[in-house]
């Protein structure tokens, strides 16, 4: 059986479509946007409705350092990947660990948090609807940040091996819009829990 | 074949030869073989959730019935609908999506191979998972076996309270696992059609099924995730003791049906909008006429995605909702029909004063137009709050839906096994037993599902388990129960025609059908590379362009 030819004019050279990677993770972050979306409703809809204590107002207190760390995380991992894009090596592992340490910092900011909430005012997963809700939303968003940590260490051991080069900069393009999205989760979170859920 | 092969000495090989396939199958990354490996999984699951539909309808024959008892009913009913969606329809559409979007833009694989593979084996072992509940469902408590909380599973039924063992975990994770593989497929097929689309394949210039298919793996993001999401809280409250939908902690019995139905809804449309793919794929071909409305086609899928992300309430009418919400999803319930509307009219259109040729296909095909016109009429009348009040969670809404997934998507499905049959096995059905399946198969439809509006307009409740005698209900369960045994003897014949044609079939040659889209450019079955060179095309028909240089539909375009 052979192929049929096919008596068309040549392909046109200018045919050029999006790429792939980058339709992909656009498709993961709306998927997982939807996920959030579903946690964050049942965290409002729930707010106010414990029977029990303790309550967000009288436990909760903004983590505004741990918060502009894993801000400002997104700005190092865009010039981490302008800076591999420009062939500068030095550079990008630079601002790629200073990527990783920024997210290592907040999730070890929301472990204090949690161990001050678990120990001192006896908030854990089943203590209430709060609890519940609150340790679900929050944790939903600590197991991303830490899933792209574990894939943005994979990159810095490659870098450290010496085998990032300009060839990898869009793979490293979809890596950050990830961590964008992990990012923007986190403003939204951020909003819900710390800013109207008190 | 050449003749100057090496030569192998022929023992070596003959001895492996079935290791070698089997190892080729298992570490497969090419889209055709995953499909056909979807497609074998959930016929195999058909059979399965068959054999269960047959003991609820035996148990319903006549009154009084203790062929099971109640709770071997209940798991049934739970294990059919659960099954059917999600191991059945859902896997047999990705199979043939798998199989013929990278064929029809003209590319030789999916996006991304290595995660179609992975893809699939998520639903597999999701759909082992479910059925080893069986077997692991008892848990250390000693209690239950396989899920028995109903496809959707309302809180509270599935607190640890009401339901200890392991059941409902297993049908938790079960979905959980398959819901994630459904997700990455529905990314999968995103970026191929976006990305992978060969040289001239404009967006308006692909093949309706290819649009479809984008429109329905959008919808598989934004809607199969809310489900993940649900059961990521109900494994919270079964294992960390969390109180998402414990009600006596203030939790919601109806948020929970709230997050159900919003995955539950729209996976409706996830399912026929691949049933409607097929049909703008194969009216047109047997009514020799380019499909009618193509742009008008689109922009009402695109419609329907959008719209059926806020209807899911009107599952919900009898929970007590404000009139606001009644009054909002009626409305927008009704407003779905009018895109839906338009397809039906375009596939007329694509009909009227065509050539018709009524091969197996095409009459499937005919089919799931009269039907999914019916199921569509008794949807907009249950879109109705007052009347939802009235038939809800009665046998009426089971004849409902199963006119929607039956007599809609199955049929749908029925004629694209028909037409695609040639393509992925080189052999064509066999038309007399087709015709048998499918006379067999409408008859049995009909009376089983026709009659059941009827026992639901009379009061029978759905999921009963038993029902008194004398509220003229048994004659009517009788008839129901004798057309479902039909359907099964039809199903039986199109697994022999599956079976015999395989071997006996008439050879079909790259295009039996006189086709247009680029699939029928490629040999019966077509080889792992798909395309020797990349095609390239000037118009939505290229096939056609290529028999009619002298009238190519670019010309028009």
């Amino acid at each position: 059986m052979s192929v049929m030819t096919f008596p068309f004019p040549e392909a046109a050279s200018g045919w050029k479509l999006h790429s792939r990677g980058k339709v992909a993770m656009a498709g993961l972050i709306i998927a997982e946007s939807a996920i959030f979306t579903i946690f964050v409703v049942a965290y409002l809809f729930y707010l106010g409705k414990s029977g029990t204590g303790p309550t967000p107002r009288e436990v909760l207190e903004t983590p505004v350092f741990y918060t502009a760390c894993l801000l400002s995380s997104s700005l190092t991992i865009h010039f981490a990947a302008k800076a591999l894009e420009g062939n500068r090596g030095r550079l990008f592992l630079g601002l790629w660990l200073l990527t990783i340490a920024l997210g290592s910092l907040f999730l070890y900011g929301t472990g204090q948090e949690w161990r001050r909430l678990i120990y001192q005012h006896g908030l854990t997963i089943s203590a209430n609807l709060f609890g519940t809700t609150y340790y679900a939303l929050v944790g939903l968003h600590a197991f991303h940040v830490t899933a792209g940590l574990l894939m943005l260490l994979i990159v810095a051991t490659f870098s450290l091996a010496g085998r990032m080069g300009m060839k990898q900069h869009k793979r490293v393009e979809v890596l950050s819009m990830y961590w964008h999205f992990v990012d923007a989760v986190w403003v939204v979170v951020f909003t819900v829990v710390y800013v109207l859920g008190r | 074949m050449s003749t100057n092969a090496m030569t192998i000495p022929a023992g070596n090989i003959e001895g492996r030869v079935w290791v070698d396939t089997l190892h080729q199958w298992l570490t497969t990354v090419d889209h055709k073989r995953l499909g056909l490996l979807y497609i074998a999984y959930s016929l195999l699951f058909l059979l399965v959730a068959g054999v269960e539909a047959l003991v609820i309808r035996v148990q319903l024959m006549h009154s009084h019935n203790n062929l099971v008892s109640p709770q071997v009913f209940n798991r049934m009913f739970t294990m059919h609908g659960t099954t059917m969606i999600f191991f059945v329809i859902m896997p047999v559409l990705f199979g043939f999506g798998n199989y013929l979007v990278p064929l029809m833009i003209g590319a030789r694989d999916m996006a991304f191979p290595r995660l179609n593979a992975f893809s699939f084996w998520l639903t597999a072992l999701g759909g082992l998972l479910l059925y080893f509940s069986f077997l692991g469902g008892s848990g250390l408590y000693g209690a239950g076996n396989a899920p028995d909380v109903g496809w959707w599973a309302y809180a509270p039924l599935t607190a640890r309270a009401f339901s200890p063992g392991h059941s409902s975990d297993y049908w938790t994770l079960a979905l959980l696992v398959s819901g994630f593989g459904s997700i990455a497929t529905g990314i999968n097929i995103i970026a191929t059609v976006l990305c992978m689309r060969c040289p001239g394949m404009e967006l308006s210039r692909m093949p309706l099924l290819a649009w479809l298919y984008l429109v329905m793996s959008g919808l598989v993001l934004i809607t199969i995730t809310p489900l993940s999401a649900a059961q990521i809280m109900l494994l919270i409250d079964r294992y960390l003791g969390g109180h998402f939908f414990d009600a006596q902690a203030g939790g919601s019995a109806v948020l929970w049906m709230h997050f159900f139905w919003i995955f539950g809804h729209p996976e409706v449309y996830i399912l026929i909008i691949p049933a409607f793919a097929f049909m703008s794929e194969i009216v047109p071909v047997f009514s020799r006429k380019p499909i009618f409305g193509y742009p008008v086609m689109v922009a009402a899928t695109v419609a329907i995605g959008f719209v059926s992300m806020s209807v899911w309430a009107h599952h919900m009418f009898t929970v007590g909702m404000s009139s606001t919400s009644n009054s909002f999803f009626t409305i927008t319930s009704m407003v779905i029909a009018v895109p839906t509307g338009i397809k039906i009219f375009n596939w007329l259109g694509t009909m009227w004063g065509g050539r018709i040729q009524f091969k197996t296909p095409m009459l499937f095909s005919i089919g799931f137009l009269f039907q999914f016109l019916i199921a569509g009429l008794t949807g907009i009348m249950q879109a109705t709050a007052p009347f939802d009040w009235q038939l809800s969670l009665s046998y009426f809404v089971v004849a409902h839906f199963h006119y929607v997934i039956v007599g809609g998507i199955m049929f749908a499905l029925f004629a694209a096994f028909y037409y695609w049959y040639p393509k992925m096995t080189g052999r064509m059905l066999s038309e007399k037993l087709g015709t048998w399946h499918f006379w067999l198969f409408v008859i049995g439809f009909h009376l089983t599902f026709d009659v059941m509006h009827v026992t639901g307009l009379l009061g029978m409740p759905r999921r009963i388990y038993t029902y008194e005698p004398g509220r003229g209900w048994d004659t009517l369960n009788l008839l129901v129960t004798i057309g479902a045994f039909l359907q099964g003897v039809a199903i039986l014949v199109f697994v022999a025609n599956l079976v015999i044609s395989y071997f006996k079939g008439e050879r079909a040659g790259n295009d039996p059908w006189d086709a247009w889209t680029l699939e029928w450019a490629v040999s019966s079955p077509p080889p792992a590379y798909n395309f020797a060179t990349i095609p390239v095309v000037t118009s939505r028909r290229p096939l056609w362009d290529e028999k009619h240089p002298e009238d190519p539909d670019s010309r028009y375009e």
